[in-house]
C-alpha cells in the first residue's frame, strides 16, 4: 500500500517538476515595495463629484454652468471607445486663437474627456458604461493630467495614479461581442502623448479640429464660431471659411482621400511623431502640415524600429501597403511592435484601411 | 523491498529538494503598482530601493520628469524585473525628461520592446545593470537592451546586455557618452555608438555578437555624430548569426566584424585587442555601402577623420575569407589566401580636397602600423579596380581628441 502511496507522490512531483518554470503563475500576488500585501484596487479616495462637472445624475454627463461640450473633426482612436468632450474656462477668462497649435487656454482651464462604451454599438444613445474621465488641468507653467475610474453603479468617479484595468464587453457595429481588458492610464502614461517640447499639453483643440458643426443643447453652430460669439475665445478674426478644417476620416464627402488619411495620422500619430515630440529621434513626422516626403516615410529607412520594422525597408513604400512598416505597425496587436504605443489593444479595422487605400494609391 | 523503499524516499527527498530549488527562482511577486507610484510621486533626491527578489510586469515602468533620483535593485543576481508576456508598451523602464538620473544594481529581462529606454536626460549613469532576453537569441527579443536617446553626459559602466536583437548598449543622439567595463554577448551589435558627439568606449569586453563595435552615423536625424574614441577594448569572436530583423540597418553588418565605421567623421580606434572575428576586424565604411535613399542636406555619408592604431588584430583559425556572408565572398574573391584586418571601402567625398589618395588634413583616413595588421582600400567606388594594401597613402599623424567628461 505504502508503496502506491509513494509511487504516486514520486510521480506527482515529476509531474510537478515537469512544469515549465517560466510558465505564467495563475496569480502573481501584488506587493507593496516593503513586501506587504496590497489590495488590487487600491484607489485614491479623490472624487470626481467634488469638481461640479456635471449635473445630478453624474452618468448623464450633462454639464454644469459654465462646461461647454466640444468634439473633433478627426478623434484619437481609443479602442472603438466613446468619447464626450468638455472644456471648463476660468470665469470671466478667454482662451486665445491659434491658427495651427491647440488654442491658447488661460491658467485654470480645465478639459474634460470622458471614455464610455454604449452597450450594443448600433444604439449609441442607449445604455452605456463610464470607465473614466481623464481631465488635463493648465497650472500655469505645464498642464497635469489626471485619471478618474467610475465605479460599476455609475454614481462616482475616483482619482487613480497609477493606472487600473477594467474588463469591458459590448456588442460591436456588425452585431458580433466584443471583449476588452481596458487600460487606465497612469499619470505618466498621460505625458506618454500628451507631450510637447517635454511640456504636458493637450492634442486635440486645434482650430483646424474645432472647425465644424455642433449640436448644442439650445443651437448648432460651427465650435469656432460659438466659442467666439460666447466669450470663449478671443483673437479669431478671420472668416471661418477662410480657415483649414480637418476633413472626417470615414467620411469621403468631407475630404479625398490624402487630407483624410494625413489628418487621420496627424491626431493618431503626430503628437509624438512631430518634431517637438518624443519620437523626434525618429525623423518620422505625420503632423498635418508637414511637407518633407521622407519624413512623412516615403521611402524611408527606420532607425530604431526594431522588430517593428517586420523585416521591411520603408516606412511607406508607395503602392505597397503590405511592404510598409507604418501600416505593418498600425494593424499589429503585440505590443513590442504595434503603433502608437500606447492607448491600444485593438486594431482600428476601419483606420487602418483608410491608410491602406492611401499608400496603395501612391505612385 | 527496502531497498525499493530507500531509493524511493532518496528520489522524493531528492526531487522535493530540486522542486523546492525550482520553485525558489519563480516566486514571481509584482510590485507593479507600488513601483509605478512611486516613480509617479517621488520627490527629487530620492532613492528608492527594489528589494531583493523576482518581479513580474505587465506594462512598463516609468519614470517621467524628475531630477536627482536613484533606483537600486540589492544587486544584478539579487533583483529581478521580468516583462515577459507584457500586455502594454513595449520598453521595460523607460526614463524621460529630467536630470541625474542613477540606476544601480539590478537585472532586467525579457521585455517586448528594448529593456532600458532613456530619453532627454542630462546626467545618467547605469552601474551594474544587466539586460537580457532569456534563451536562444532570436529576432521576437527586443531591438536594445540599453537605449539612451537624445540625452547629456551618460555613463554605463560595469554593466552587461545579451541577446538584445539589435544592440545590446546602444547611444544614440547623445552628447557626452562613456561606456566603459560593459559586457555585451549573444546581441546583434554588442555596443553601438550613433549620431553622438563626444563618446568614449573603453575597457569592454564584445563577444560573440553578430558585429562587436559599432559606431554609426544615420541620416534625417536630430543631430550627426562626431569625435568618438574606441580604446582598450576586447572585441572577440564576434561570428555570431545576424539575427536582426530586416530593415533596420544593423542587419546589413556581416557576421564576423570586429569593429565597424559607418559615415561617422572623427573617429580613434586603438590599443583595442580584436581577436577571431572570421570576416574583418576593422572596416571604415561610407553610407553609400548601404545604397540606402536618404533626404538629409546636413548628413555626410563619408567617414573622415578617421585614426586606426597600436590595435592588436588576429585572425585565429579564420585565416581565410568566409563563405557566410558577401563581403566574406568578395574578400574571398580579392583575397583568396590571407584576408585583410582592416578595410576601407575607398568612397571619398568628392566635395573635399584629395592629394595622393587620401583627404588633406584635417579629413584623413589614418590608419597606423597596428601590430602588423593586414590594410586594404578595397576601392568599392570603382568596383574594386584599384584595391591598395599599402599603408602609404594612410600612414599620416592620428587625431588626439580629449578623453570625454561628464
Amino acid at each position: 500500500m505504502l508503496k502506491y502511496f509513494v509511487l504516486s507522490v514520486l510521480a506527482l512531483l515529476i509531474y510537478a517538476c515537469a512544469q515549465d518554470p517560466g510558465k505564467e503563475q495563475v496569480a502573481i500576488e501584488e506587493v507593496n515595495l516593503d513586501g506587504e500585501s496590497i489590495e488590487a484596487s487600491d484607489v485614491e479616495a479623490e472624487k470626481l463629484s467634488v469638481l461640479g462637472f456635471f449635473k445630478k445624475p453624474m452618468k448623464n454627463l450633462e454639464p454644469a454652468e459654465g462646461v461647454v461640450p466640444y468634439d473633433l473633426a478627426t478623434p484619437l482612436f481609443s479602442d472603438y471607445a466613446f468619447k464626450a468632450r468638455f472644456v471648463k474656462l476660468p470665469e470671466g477668462k478667454m482662451a486665445k486663437y491659434h491658427p495651427t497649435e491647440t488654442m491658447d487656454f488661460p491658467e485654470g482651464t480645465i478639459l474634460i474627456k470622458n471614455f464610455y462604451y454604449p452597450a450594443d454599438f448600433r444604439k449609441p444613445e442607449g445604455e452605456r458604461r463610464i470607465l473614466e474621465t481623464r481631465l488635463l488641468i493648465n497650472e500655469g507653467e505645464e498642464w497635469k493630467a489626471e485619471a478618474y475610474v467610475w465605479n460599476e453603479e455609475q454614481t462616482e468617479a475616483y482619482l487613480v495614479i497609477a493606472g487600473e484595468r477594467i474588463n469591458i464587453s459590448w456588442v460591436h457595429y456588425d452585431g458580433t461581442e466584443k471583449q476588452l481588458n481596458y487600460s487606465v492610464p497612469t499619470q505618466n502614461q498621460c505625458k506618454g502623448c500628451h507631450s510637447k517640447s517635454n511640456k504636458m499639453m493637450p492634442i486635440g483643440p486645434t482650430s483646424r479640429q474645432l472647425n465644424k458643426q455642433f449640436d448644442y443643447a439650445d443651437v448648432s453652430a460651427n465650435q469656432l464660431k460659438y466659442w467666439s460669439e460666447n466669450g470663449l475665445l478671443a483673437g479669431l478674426h478671420q472668416n471661418i471659411s477662410e480657415l483649414d478644417a480637418v476633413p472626417l476620416w470615414d467620411d469621403p464627402e468631407s475630404g479625398n482621400l490624402e487630407q483624410r488619411a494625413r489628418a487621420y495620422l496627424d491626431i493618431n500619430c503626430a503628437h509624438c511623431h512631430r518634431a517637438e515630440g518624443p519620437a523626434n529621434t525618429s525623423g518620422f513626422f505625420l503632423d498635418y502640415y508637414q511637407k518633407r516626403k521622407t519624413a512623412l516615410g516615403i521611402y524611408k529607412s527606420p532607425i530604431a524600429a526594431g522588430r517593428g520594422s517586420g523585416g521591411l525597408k520603408y516606412d511607406i513604400h508607395p503602392g505597397k501597403p503590405d511592404s510598409s512598416i507604418l501600416y505593418f505597425r498600425m494593424i499589429s496587436e503585440d505590443p513590442g511592435i504595434m503603433m502608437p504605443e500606447l492607448g491600444k489593444k485593438m486594431v482600428h479595422t476601419e483606420g487602418v484601411e483608410l491608410i491602406r487605400k492611401w499608400i496603395a494609391q501612391m505612385n | 523491498m527496502n531497498h525499493l523503499r530507500i531509493i524511493l524516499f532518496s528520489a522524493i527527498l531528492f526531487l522535493l529538494y530540486s522542486c523546492s530549488e525550482q520553485k525558489e527562482g519563480i516566486q514571481w511577486k509584482s510590485i507593479e503598482k507600488s513601483l509605478n507610484t512611486k516613480f509617479i510621486k517621488a520627490n527629487d533626491g530620492d532613492t528608492i530601493d527594489i528589494p531583493e527578489g523576482h518581479y513580474k510586469f505587465k506594462g512598463t515602468i516609468w519614470l517621467e520628469g524628475k531630477n536627482d533620483i536613484t533606483i537600486r535593485g540589492a544587486g544584478m543576481d539579487k533583483t529581478f524585473l521580468s516583462f515577459r508576456g507584457q500586455e502594454e508598451g513595449s520598453e521595460g523602464l523607460k526614463i524621460t525628461n529630467g536630470r541625474n538620473i542613477t540606476v544601480l544594481d539590478i537585472t532586467l529581462q525579457d521585455s517586448k520592446g528594448d529593456l532600458i529606454k532613456a530619453q532627454k536626460i542630462d546626467g545618467l549613469t547605469f552601474k551594474n545593470v544587466k539586460t537580457e532576453w532569456l534563451g536562444e537569441p532570436k529576432e521576437e527579443n527586443g531591438a536594445y537592451g540599453f537605449y539612451p536617446v537624445d540625452c547629456d553626459r551618460v555613463l554605463i559602466d560595469n554593466s552587461t546586455s545579451i541577446g538584445a536583437s539589435d544592440a545590446g548598449i546602444y547611444v544614440g543622439q547623445s552628447r557626452d557618452v562613456i561606456v566603459r567595463n560593459c559586457t555585451a554577448y549573444h546581441n546583434v551589435a554588442g555596443i553601438e555608438i550613433e549620431n553622438c558627439v563626444r563618446a568614449d568606449v573603453y575597457d569592454c569586453l564584445a563577444h560573440e555578437n553578430t558585429g562587436g563595435i559599432l559606431i554609426f552615423d544615420m541620416p534625417d536625424l536630430t543631430q550627426n555624430g562626431r569625435e568618438v574614441r574606441v580604446f582598450n577594448n576586447k572585441v572577440i569572436s564576434n561570428n555570431y548569426r545576424n539575427f536582426a530583423p530586416e530593415g533596420n540597418i544593423v542587419g546589413e553588418v556581416p557576421p564576423g566584424t570586429g569593429i565597424m565605421v559607418l559615415a561617422t567623421t572623427a573617429v580613434e580606434i586603438f590599443d583595442n585587442e580584436i581577436d577571431r572575428n572570421k570576416t574583418i576586424g576593422i572596416a571604415i565604411a561610407s553610407y553609400k555601402l548601404v545604397q540606402k535613399p536618404y533626404d538629409d542636406p546636413d548628413f555626410n555619408p563619408y567617414p573622415k577623420s578617421i585614426s586606426i592604431y597600436n590595435n592588436t588584430i588576429s585572425k585565429g583559425l579564420f585565416q581565410f575569407p568566409t563563405f557566410g556572408n558577401d563581403l566574406g565572398k568578395l574578400l574571398l574573391f580579392k583575397f583568396p589566401f590571407s584576408r585583410p584586418d582592416i578595410l576601407f571601402d575607398g568612397f571619398f567625398d568628392p566635395e573635399i580636397e584629395q592629394k595622393d589618395g587620401n583627404y588633406v588634413a584635417p579629413y584623413q583616413i589614418c590608419v597606423g602600423e597596428n601590430n602588423g595588421a593586414k590594410f586594404a582600400n578595397i576601392d568599392a567606388a570603382n568596383d574594386f579596380a584599384n584595391i591598395i594594401t599599402e599603408l602609404d597613402q594612410f600612414n599620416c599623424e592620428p587625431t588626439n581628441f580629449p578623453a570625454v567628461r561628464l
